[in-house]
């Protein structure tokens, strides 16, 4: 990764125009050619650098829920509680953090319904309380990284 | 917003993300049976509704060295915590921020920051600093630095094309 994928990274993590040739708009701005930034951009997302390429959709929204919970897993469990939550779709992300709440997940579902359903399957397969933490408020989502 | 099939057509085509190509549109387009200035509506009216929360790129923030993630959690009296949740808002390390209801006797915290960063002690360092700025209402503070990543994928939403996986 060099500095012109830093600066790539960058100017994409603020958005992307619905212009009919979005990539040449990117590249006047960063005083690209077009072809070089499809590359770029190309190359950083087959390297895993780029997970996602395109719009994300705001889940309630579009109808759907999101909801953040934690479990508190006993450590010699781990690994099983890992596979058995990570194997449902609607988790989205997963994460391991140290505290005696040790895992963090997020449930993507498609109605409000399908969490609760969600829940109920991950409580049956692992057999601990899933403690829901839904959002009450949000003061603020900015979520970027300098490349 | 009455999402009709054509528009959960086009939303499960974008699971893949948007085709690296000159014209993005027209090819996503070619696959639905929709002209170019079509899809660039539709898109336009999703961002217009609010349904599409941003467009752009999403990091792998481990590969450009962002190791020492931290979800950072207070407890802060009810009647303060919106006051102090505007004021992290405003920081320019806290990613996010939310207000999520307290799991007593077990969970204290009412809300809910993250950092983004490359190191663990930048983290530590800047929790300090919010402890000061808010000092008079923080009651508790805990650091939960993430260890693992297990999952971290688009959730799935509209009708998934034929035959065709989630990127």
């Amino acid at each position: 990764m060099d500095g012109t994928d830093r600066r790539l990274i960058d100017r994409l993590q603020d958005g992307f125009p619905l212009d009919d040739r979005p990539f040449q708009a990117i590249a006047a701005e960063l005083g690209l050619d077009e072809d070089d930034v499809i590359l770029r951009v190309r190359r950083l997302r087959e390297t895993g650098v780029l997970t996602r390429f395109g719009p994300l959709f705001h889940a309630e929204r579009m109808g759907g829920a999101l909801l953040l919970a934690a479990l508190k897993v006993p450590p010699e469990d781990f690994e099983r509680v890992a596979a058995e939550v990570n194997a449902l779709p609607q988790v989205a992300h997963n994460y391991a953090r140290d505290h005696a709440f040790n895992m963090w997940f997020v449930l993507a579902t498609e109605t409000p319904e399908g969490i609760s359903d969600a829940i109920a399957e991950i409580e049956r397969r692992t057999g601990l309380t899933v403690h829901p933490m839904p959002k009450l408020a949000e003061y603020f989502v900015g979520l970027r990284f300098a490349a | 917003m009455e999402l009709n099939e054509t528009d959960r057509r086009l939303i499960g085509a974008l699971r893949r993300g948007l085709p690296l190509v000159e014209h993005p549109y027209a090819a996503l387009g070619a696959e639905l049976g929709l002209d170019e200035g079509a899809v660039i509506a539709r898109l336009q009216r999703f961002m217009e509704r609010g349904l599409i929360s941003r467009f752009g790129v999403v990091v792998d923030h481990a590969a450009l060295g962002f190791d020492g993630n931290a979800m950072v959690v207070w407890d802060i009296p009810d009647a303060d915590v919106e006051g102090v949740g505007r004021m992290f808002a405003g920081l320019s390390w806290v990613s996010l921020c939310y207000r999520r209801p307290r799991r007593l006797p077990h969970w204290r915290y009412n809300l809910f920051t993250m950092i983004h960063a490359r190191q663990r002690a930048f983290v530590e360092d800047r929790v300090g600093v919010m402890t000061v700025l808010a000092d008079s209402v923080v009651q508790a503070s805990a650091i939960l630095h993430t260890t693992r990543r297990f999952k971290q994928t688009a959730a799935c939403y509209g009708t998934a094309p034929a035959a065709a996986g989630e990127a």
